[in-house]
């Protein structure tokens, strides 16, 4: 039983670490056919429309959500998260400050809106993937710049690099096993180094996504949800420490960047 | 709408397009669905069963531009492009797109009035690695051009 | 949500080019859901593009256009300010409609 453990872990950091430049432009000519036509541009409208929207037993919108910047402002705000929330006092990703607001401003019961965060096979997008997309379009072309004044957002990132480098679970993997060195690649996707600005930058800075594959824009509270599920880790919950820690980690070293999504991927 | 390229289109194909075309500007909102879906193409199971419910055996002509990618990212989303030179080949007035190996080849068909240019850019699924067929008709024949593309599996992330 | 569409419509030379991108899933009734369950085939079928009230071209689709679907067509002729329209319909009744003006 051991012996197999042992060799099927080898066989998945080998599956990581296929030594390859990147994708060595193999995909170019796909994605210049592809062109910019990118069908995120229905979620972004989709969550604007959410965001104006009366919801809950206050039948109130969200315009008097606080992100950060002051109630309703929505531009240039998603670059600053993950941050520290006095009102909450704690620090929230995008995601679980929405939760936030839904609960507190419009009434919301909690369960139902954690309820599904992310869309399943065969549906047409969340509520909350919506909300995000047009947020993150928002901040499109801005700089990536998480808060890191409060003391909470400092531990924050010292957690969120513990989790990164922490290896657990029946493969044995850490996230770093896939994601801290450079020009490696799982099949013929390359994959980021995350501990590097440029890596970590590039990925922050391209969620939320239109996944191709599955017809609907993932956002990076979903992104690393797979990737534990991929590591064969427990479920992780939105809005949760591990998440969000593992957030502030890559926001704090992708700051300098520019967010570039919705972006477009496989 | 008669001086729009007008050249080379038969009276009788005239009436057709214009019957059709105040058909459906009659109906604002609404399908254009005067010209019929070719069903039995659409439900064949097979290359050859769609060709033939298509037409003649397609000729290949190089007046057919398809572009494909030779590697697609993923198979869910392939871009496509169909263009034919009107000089080379005239008188064009379907281009049907069909997947060798899906479980219904037979992707889209267009059909297409005298004045468009006979360019289409779509996505289309492909199941598998294999050959894609751009199929033209030109006053009754069927002209083709093929091009294969591979699939790859996706990894994580992207 | 569904049923919307984007258009761009630009002159290019003699020539307009349109291209249009649709919301919707496009399901081939050949993938199960989460449950296992079959989800039904929900396809656009039908789908035209005109320019004022003429057509500039119709699509007959099956299920093999992909999800969120994608279409360029290029026709001769057309002025900046002209509408371009594109209408579909779905396997379930469903219809969509978007409209554009040429730049």
């Amino acid at each position: 039983m051991k012996r197999h453990h042992f060799g099927f872990t080898l066989f998945a950091v080998w599956l990581c670490s296929v030594p390859l430049a990147a994708d060595d432009g193999v995909f170019d000519q796909y994605r210049d056919l592809m062109g910019d036509d990118n069908p995120a541009v229905f979620v972004i409208d989709e969550g604007e429309e959410l965001w104006f929207a009366p919801q809950g037993p206050e039948s109130a919108t969200l315009e008097a959500c606080d992100l950060g910047l002051g109630p309703g402002v929505t531009a240039g705000a998603y670059v600053r998260f993950p941050r520290y929330f006095a009102d909450a006092d704690v620090v929230m990703d995008l995601e679980s400050r929405l939760v936030y607001c839904m609960t507190t401003i419009q009434g919301r019961d909690l369960d139902v809106v954690n309820a599904k965060p992310y869309s399943l096979r065969g549906d047409f997008g969340t509520e909350m993937e919506a909300l995000v997309t047009w947020l993150a379009a928002e901040s499109e072309g801005a700089t990536i710049a998480p808060e890191q004044t409060h003391a909470a957002e400092r531990a924050m990132y010292t957690l969120g690099e513990e989790i990164f480098f922490y290896r657990a679970g029946p493969h044995d993997f850490s996230c770093a096993t896939c994601h801290e060195q450079s020009d490696m690649r799982i099949r013929l996707q390359a994959l980021p180094d995350l501990t590097s600005h440029s890596g970590a930058a590039e990925a922050w800075g391209s969620w939320p996504a239109y996944r191709i594959s599955q017809g609907l824009v993932r956002t990076m509270g979903w992104r690393l949800r797979d990737c534990f599920r991929q590591q064969r880790w427990p479920e992780l919950q939105m809005g949760s420490e591990v998440s969000i820690a593992l957030q502030t980690y890559m926001a704090v070293n992708a700051a300098g960047g520019t967010m570039t999504a919705p972006g477009l991927k496989r | 709408m008669t001086t729009i390229h007008a050249k080379g289109i038969s009276r009788r194909g005239w009436l057709r397009w214009a019957m059709i075309l105040g058909a459906a500007a009659a109906l604002p909102g609404r399908v254009w669905a005067a010209v019929a879906r070719p069903e039995a193409a659409f439900g064949a199971t097979a290359l050859d069963e769609a060709l033939a419910a298509l037409g003649d055996t397609p000729q290949v002509h190089e007046g057919i531009q398809f572009t494909t990618p030779d590697i697609a990212e993923n198979g869910a989303v392939v871009p496509i492009r169909v263009e034919v030179d009107s000089e080379a080949l005239p008188n064009v007035r379907k281009v049907s797109v069909l997947v060798e190996m899906n479980p219904n080849p037979l992707a889209a068909s267009f059909d297409i009035p005298p004045g468009t240019e006979v360019y289409i850019e779509t996505r289309v699924k492909v199941a598998q690695t294999c050959t894609l067929y751009a199929v033209a008709e030109a006053d009754g024949q069927l002209y083709m051009q093929s091009r294969e593309t591979k699939v790859t599996l996706g990894g994580c992330g992207g | 949500m569904a049923g919307r569409i984007k258009i761009r419509a630009q002159k290019k030379g003699d020539i307009t080019e349109v291209k249009a991108l649709m919301r919707h899933p496009m399901e081939t009734g050949m993938r199960k859901d989460q449950a296992g369950d079959a989800i039904p085939a929900h396809f656009i079928t039908e789908v035209s593009v005109f320019h004022g009230d003429q057509p500039v071209m119709q699509g007959h689709w099956g299920a093999a256009v992909s999800a969120n679907p994608f279409l360029g067509v290029r026709f001769a002729g057309g002025e900046a300010g002209d509408p371009v329209r594109v209408v579909w319909t779905d396997n379930q009744g469903g219809t969509g409609e978007g409209e554009t003006t040429i730049r």
